[in-house]
C-alpha cells in the first residue's frame, strides 16, 4: 500500500471512516515520516507514544461508529499553543523546560473532536520572526529547493515547522499562530494553504501570548477543503478570553463549491510595489483572470494607509509583547538563573533566556510605551491604526473580497537576512494590514517563481467572513493547478 | 482652620493627602475565579490566572465592578460610565504577570467627597478625587529563610477600590476622621470590610510640609499604613521630621517611605528609590468598561442609608444630640443595635445606657458590639423597666451585671432575684418609721447637719436591698423628718 | 528622534535586559534604524481620530463573569514548573524591602 500520509486531511478521514485502513496505521506512517524527516527540524517535541495511544481509542470509536469530525487524525502543534503534560517551549531557552498543567482551548476543541497529536513544530522564538531562523532549537529548512540549487532556504515565520510539516507531508495539517502574517507568508514560501482567521474566532486562552491584540490560531493544511475542516473545529467561543467572539460558527467546509458570481473583488493599488517582481505581477494578474472567469467582478480600490501599516506594527506588536514576556522571570515557570539579589537574577536569566530578536523587539516595546515617547509612537500608532481598520471597512462597502499577493518575494537562503533586521520585516509588507484591521485572510498556492519556488495569493475578506473566502479560495486552488512538492531530498 | 505645628522659624501648615488601597469583598477576585477568603493556606487560592502563566488571561468580575460604582455613589462622586483597564508595567516577586491590570487615566469613578468628623461636632469636607479598580499583588514573607524570601499568591488578583483624596487634610486628626469615616461608609455599603489587620484597607500617606500661605512643599509617601493609630504616629513623625530637615536648611527629597511602628519613625524604602517609569498603556486584551444611566441608577437604589443620613434621622426621629448620633452611626454595627435596642424603648435612654455602660464593659474586655454579651432587644428590655420604674438606677446596674454574666433576659432576672423596686408608700413608710425609732441620736444631729438624710436614704436603701424607690424615699423622708 | 546609549541602557533596564558593551552597541544601531523607520507615521494626520483599544467585540461590549468561585485549589500544578520552591511557596533571592 502507498504511504498513507500521501493522503490529505479529507482523503485521511474519508478512508478512515470507509475502513479502507486503521488509525494505527495511518498514524504509524505518519510518526515515521516524522522520524526520517528530522533533517528539516520542523518538529521540537516528537509525541509518537501519546499518538499511538489515541490511535487505538480512534480505532475503537470508528469500530463503534462514535467518531468524531477529525477522529484519528495526526496534526502537528505550532509550539505555541500550551498542550497539557507535553512540553511547550514558544521554541525558546526560556521555556525549554516548561511543561504546561493546562491544554489551551483551540488544541483542547481539536482533541474533543479526536484528532491525534503528532508533535510541536518549531517556529520563531516567541513567534517573533519571519524566518524562523531565531528559534533557539535551530532553523527549519524548507522542504522545497530552488531548481537545480543546493542553497537551503527558509520556510518562512514565524510558523514555520508547521508550514515546513505540512508541505513535507508530515501530518495531514498542522496549526500556526499569525500575528503579522506568520501563518500566510510560510504558507506562501512552502506552497501550502494558511488561514489567519478573524480576530476573536479563536480562543487565544493558552496560547503563549506575543501580541494580543493581533495574534489569532489558524490551520496550515496541503488544500483549501482541508483548511476548511480544521477551522470549524478550532473555532469556538471562550468565555475565559474575552476577545473571543459569541459569533455563530458556520460550517466551513460547505462554502467550498459555492458561486462567486456577481461578487466583486477588490484590486488595491497601494499593493503595488515599485520593484515589484514580474513573476508577481504574472501572478496576481492570473489571479484575477481566474476569478473574472468564474464570474466575480474585479474593482480597483485604494487602502491609503497601506505604507503605514509596517511600522505601525512594529511599533504596536513590541509594545504589547514587551509587556506579554515580562511574566519570564524564572520565578514560577521556565529557565531561571540563580543570584543573591533578585534584579540580578531577573537580568540574568532575562538575558541569557530570551534570543536577540526578542531582547530587540522588547526594547522596542519598552521604548515606545516610556515615558516621553508613549504619546508619539505607541498612541499614534493605535490612531494609525484606526484610519487603517477604517480604510478596509471602507473598501469592504464596495467589495466582497480583496486580492492580493501574500508575499513581496519566495522563500530566501538561509542565514541571508539575518543581520539586517529591518529588511526581515519588510517581508510582512501584504500580511500586517490585516492583523491590524483584525480581518480574516487566507494563503493559497498560486504559481512557482523562476526557481520553481512557490508563491501565494492572499485573498483578504470581510470581519467574520472565512465562508466567501474559502468559496473564492477554492476557485483560486482549482484554476492555478499547483503542483505540490515532489523531490523528498531530505530523506536521502 | 488647620492646625499649625511650631517649629524654630516659625509656624507650619501640614498637608496630608491619603491613598486608600481598599480590598472588595467578593467572592471570588477581579479578573479569576480563585477564592478571595482570608487566612487560606498558601497557594491554595491561586489559578494559572493569577500565577500568570503562559497562554492566560483575564476576565472581569461583574460584581466587583457594581461594588466600585456603590462605593462611588457613597462618595457623592461623578461615576465614569467609559473607563479603560490599564497595564502598570513592572517587576516584583509578588507580581506575577510583570504588570498590575489597573485603571490610569480613565477610571470608573471620578471626583467626589466625604464629610469628616471631628471634635466638638465640628466637620471638615475632604475632596475625594478617584477611585479605580485594580488588581492586589500576592505577598512575601522574608524571614523564613536566610537567603530566600518565600511567595504566596493567594492575595494576587484580589480587586481593590484605590481611593485617592485631594490634599485637604491637615492633621493626624483630620487623617484618622477621614479613613474612620471612608471605612464606615464602605462598611455601610458592604463594599469592604474595613479590616486593617487584616490588611483589607491599606493607606498610603502622603505628607508635606509649608510655611502657611507657601507653595506646596515636596512630599514623601508613607505606604502601606495599616491601623489608624500608626496612621497618626505616622504622620506627626514625617511632619517633624520633614520640618527639622528644613529648619536645618536643607530639603526634602521625594521619596516613599515606610512606618515602623515599634520605633514610631518613617524611614525610606530601599527597593522604591528609583522613580518607576510604569509604561501606562490600555490593556489589550480587555475591551473598555461601559454602562449606561439606567445601570448606575439601579444601583443606588439599592444603596443602604448612608451614615451621614441615617445621624440625621437619629437626631430628628430619635431625639438624639447630633454628638451622641454622630458616636452612634460611627460604626454601622453600634447604629444597627441601637435601632433594634431602641424599636420599644426610650432612645434617649437606650443611647445613654449603649454609649455609657454598654461600651464601658465592650472596651474593658476589648470586645466589638457585635461581640456583645447583651442582645440589643434586652438593653431596650431593661430600659423600660427603668422607664416605667419597676426597678431603680442603680439595681439596673446589678441587673445589667447578671446579664452580662449570664445572657438571660432583664426580667427573668429581676423576678428570680426580687429586684423589684419597691415604691409602696405603706412598706417604706413602715421601714422609715422603724429606722428612726432605732436612730434617735441621728434624729436630733439632723437638725445640725442636715446632710445627714443621706445617711437616712441610705439605711432605707441598706433595709431594702437598694430596691426603695429613690423619689418616694426622699418624700417621706422630708416629710417625716423635716417638719 | 534618534536613540542614544543612554536610553538603551535605561530601555534595558526597565525591561531587566543586561547587555554586553557591544551587544549595547549592536541594539544601539538596530534601535535607531528601526525607530527611525517607524518614525514615518509622523507624516499621517491622526488629528480627531480616536485610538483602536480592540478590534471587534466592541459590539459585544466587555464580556464579564459572575462572582463565583470556580477556580484555583491546585496548588501542586500551580508549583509544578516552578525553578526553586519550597513547601508550597515560590522562592526567590530574599527582598529587602
Amino acid at each position: 500500500m502507498a504511504n498513507l500520509t500521501e493522503l490529505c486531511l479529507y482523503e485521511a478521514r474519508d478512508g478512515l471512516k470507509n475502513k479502507s485502513f486503521s488509525t494505527k496505521d495511518l498514524i504509524l506512517d505518519h510518526i515515521d515520516a516524522m522520524e526520517s524527516s528530522r533533517y528539516l527540524n520542523a518538529f521540537i517535541t516528537e509525541t509518537p507514544d501519546l499518538a499511538l495511544k489515541s490511535a487505538d481509542l480512534s480505532d475503537d470509536n470508528y469500530s463503534n461508529n462514535t467518531n468524531r469530525p477529525l477522529e484519528g487524525l495526526p496534526l502537528g502543534i505550532k509550539d505555541m499553543f500550551c498542550t497539557k503534560g507535553v512540553l511547550t517551549t514558544a521554541s525558546s531557552k526560556m521555556l525549554s523546560n516548561f511543561i504546561p498543567p493546562y491544554e489551551s482551548t483551540v488544541t483542547n476543541n481539536l482533541w474533543n473532536n479526536g484528532a491525534i497529536l503528532l508533535g510541536k513544530l518549531n517556529n520563531d522564538e516567541f513567534a517573533m520572526g519571519s524566518s524562523n531562523e531565531t528559534s533557539f532549537f535551530g532553523s527549519v529548512i524548507n522542504p522545497w529547493k530552488k531548481n537545480d540549487k543546493q542553497a537551503e532556504l527558509v520556510p518562512g515565520g514565524s510558523s514555520g515547522g508547521s508550514a515546513a510539516s505540512v508541505a513535507a507531508k508530515i501530518g495531514v495539517g498542522s496549526l500556526g499562530t499569525d500575528t503579522g502574517g506568520s501563518i500566510r507568508q510560510p504558507a506562501s514560501f512552502t506552497g501550502t494553504v494558511g488561514l489567519k482567521p478573524t480576530y476573536g474566532r479563536c480562543s487565544r486562552w493558552g496560547i503563549i501570548a506575543f501580541a494580543s491584540s493581533l495574534d489569532q490560531a489558524g490551520p496550515i493544511t496541503r488544500n483549501v477543503r482541508d483548511n476548511a475542516i480544521l477551522l470549524n473545529s478550532m473555532c469556538s467561543h471562550d468565555p475565559k478570553d474575552t476577545t473571543s467572539s459569541s459569533k455563530e460558527i458556520p460550517d466551513f467546509e460547505s462554502s467550498l463549491g459555492k458561486s462567486i458570481k456577481g461578487l466583486k473583488v477588490g484590486i488595491p493599488k497601494e499593493f503595488y510595489q515599485d520593484g515589484m517582481s514580474d513573476e508577481i505581477i504574472k501572478m496576481w494578474n492570473n489571479g484575477k483572470d481566474w476569478l473574472k472567469s468564474a464570474g466575480a467582478e474585479i474593482i480597483d480600490i485604494s487602502l491609503p494607509n497601506t505604507k503605514y501599516a509596517l511600522p505601525c506594527y512594529y511599533i504596536i506588536a513590541p509594545a504589547e509583547a514587551s509587556s506579554n514576556l515580562a511574566r519570564y522571570d524564572g520565578v514560577r515557570f521556565g529557565h531561571s538563573i540563580n543570584s543573591n539579589d533578585i534584579n540580578e537574577m531577573y537580568e540574568l536569566t532575562r538575558s541569557d533566556g530570551f534570543g536577540d530578536e526578542v531582547k530587540r523587539r522588547i526594547m522596542i516595546g519598552t521604548y515606545v510605551l516610556s515615558s516621553g515617547y508613549y504619546d508619539a509612537y505607541y498612541l499614534k500608532a493605535q490612531k494609525v491604526r484606526s484610519l487603517i481598520s477604517k480604510d478596509y471597512n471602507d473598501a469592504f462597502s464596495k467589495v466582497d473580497v480583496i486580492l492580493t499577493p501574500s508575499t513581496p518575494n519566495s522563500a530566501f537562503e538561509l542565514n541571508e537576512k539575518c543581520d539586517d533586521p529591518l529588511s526581515m520585516y519588510l517581508n510582512d509588507v501584504f500580511t500586517v494590514p490585516i492583523n491590524l484591521a483584525g480581518l480574516p485572510a487566507i494563503s493559497i498556492p498560486s504559481s512557482k517563481d523562476k526557481n520553481g519556488l512557490p508563491l501565494g495569493l492572499q485573498l483578504i475578506g470581510k470581519p467574520f467572513d472565512e465562508e466567501t473566502l474559502y468559496s473564492f479560495a477554492n476557485i483560486i486552488e482549482e484554476s492555478s493547478n499547483f503542483e505540490s512538492l515532489d523531490d523528498i531530498w531530505w530523506l536521502k | 482652620m488647620s492646625k499649625l505645628i511650631n517649629g524654630k522659624t516659625g509656624d507650619w501648615e501640614i498637608v496630608i493627602g491619603i491613598e486608600v488601597h481598599a480590598q472588595i469583598i467578593s467572592q471570588s477576585k477581579l479578573f479569576s475565579g480563585s477564592s478571595t477568603s482570608f487566612g487560606s493556606e498558601h497557594n491554595t487560592q491561586v489559578s494559572f490566572v493569577d500565577a500568570g502563566m503562559p497562554g492566560m488571561l483575564p476576565v472581569i468580575n461583574s460584581v466587583c465592578v457594581e461594588q466600585a460604582v456603590k462605593t462611588g455613589l457613597g462618595l457623592n462622586a461623578k461615576i465614569n460610565k467609559f473607563s479603560i483597564f490599564d497595564r502598570k508595567n513592572y517587576f516584583y516577586p509578588d507580581l506575577p504577570q510583570g504588570y498590575q491590570i489597573s485603571q490610569f487615566e480613565q477610571p470608573i469613578v471620578g471626583e467626589g467627597k466625604v464629610i469628616i468628623d471631628l471634635e466638638k461636632g465640628v466637620e471638615k469636607e475632604v475632596r475625594i478625587e478617584r477611585l479605580h479598580l485594580e488588581q492586589d499583588a500576592g505577598k512575601s514573607i522574608h524571614d523564613q529563610h536566610p537567603s530566600y524570601s518565600y511567595v504566596d499568591l493567594n492575595r494576587s488578583g484580589v480587586a481593590l477600590m484605590e481611593i485617592v483624596s485631594m490634599p485637604d487634610m491637615s492633621s493626624a486628626e483630620e487623617a484618622q476622621a477621614y479613613i474612620k469615616k471612608l471605612r464606615n461608609i464602605m462598611k455601610y455599603l458592604q463594599t469592604c470590610d474595613g479590616n486593617m489587620e487584616e490588611g483589607s484597607l491599606r493607606a498610603d500617606i502622603n505628607v508635606s510640609v509649608r510655611k502657611p500661605g507657601d507653595e506646596l512643599g515636596t512630599r514623601c509617601e508613607i505606604k502601606n499604613v495599616n491601623s489608624i493609630k500608626f496612621i497618626g504616629q505616622a504622620i506627626e513623625y514625617e511632619a517633624k521630621r520633614q520640618i527639622n530637615l528644613i529648619e536645618s536648611g536643607e530639603s526634602i527629597k521625594q521619596q516613599t517611605r515606610l512606618f515602623d511602628p515599634k520605633k514610631g519613625q518613617t524611614r525610606s524604602m530601599r527597593s522604591k528609590e528609583e522613580a518607576h517609569d510604569y509604561r501606562y498603556f490600555p490593556d489589550p486584551d480587555l475591551l473598555p468598561l461601559s454602562f449606561t444611566d439606567e445601570f448606575v441608577e439601579g444601583i443606588r437604589k439599592t444603596l443602604p442609608e448612608l451614615p451621614d443620613i441615617r445621624r440625621k434621622r437619629f437626631v430628628e426621629d430619635f431625639g438624639l444630640s447630633p454628638y451622641d448620633a454622630g458616636i452612634l452611626v460611627s460604626e454601622k454595627e453600634t447604629a444597627d443595635f441601637f435601632e433594634i435596642a431602641s424599636k420599644n424603648s426610650n432612645s434617649k435612654l437606650v443611647c445613654n445606657w449603649i454609649v455609657g455602660e454598654l461600651f464601658s464593659i465592650l472596651n474593658k474586655d476589648s470586645k466589638t458590639i457585635q461581640e456583645s454579651p447583651v442582645t440589643p432587644e434586652n438593653i431596650g428590655k431593661l430600659i423600660n423597666l427603668i422607664d416605667d420604674g419597676t426597678i431603680t438606677g442603680r439595681i439596673a446596674k446589678d441587673v445589667f451585671e447578671i446579664m452580662i454574666d449570664s445572657g438571660d433576659d432583664p426580667v427573668s432576672i429581676v423576678d428570680s432575684n426580687d429586684m423589684r423596686q419597691v415604691s409602696d408608700e405603706g412598706e417604706l413608710d413602715g421601714i422609715i418609721e422603724k429606722i428612726i425609732q432605732s436612730n434617735p441620736d441621728q434624729v436630733k444631729s439632723l437638725e445640725e447637719k442636715p446632710n445627714l438624710m443621706g445617711w437616712f436614704v441610705g439605711q432605707v436603701m441598706q433595709e431594702t436591698k437598694g430596691k426603695a424607690n429613690p423619689k418616694t424615699v426622699n418624700e417621706l423622708l422630708n416629710k417625716k423628718l423635716l417638719k | 528622534m534618534s536613540v542614544d546609549l543612554d536610553n538603551v541602557k535605561k530601555i534595558a533596564k526597565l525591561s531587566k535586559i543586561s547587555l554586553k558593551e557591544s551587544e549595547g552597541k549592536k541594539f544601539l544601531t538596530d534601535l535607531n534604524q528601526i525607530i527611525g523607520w517607524v518614525d514615518q507615521l509622523t507624516e499621517v494626520n491622526t488629528e480627531e481620530v480616536a485610538p483602536t483599544f480592540s478590534s471587534f467585540g466592541a459590539d459585544e461590549g466587555i464580556k464579564k463573569r459572575n462572582d463565583t468561585v470556580n477556580d484555583g485549589g491546585y496548588r501542586e500544578d500551580v508549583i509544578s514548573n516552578a525553578p526553586k520552591s519550597d513547601e508550597g511557596f515560590f522562592l526567590v533571592p530574599k527582598v529587602i524591602d
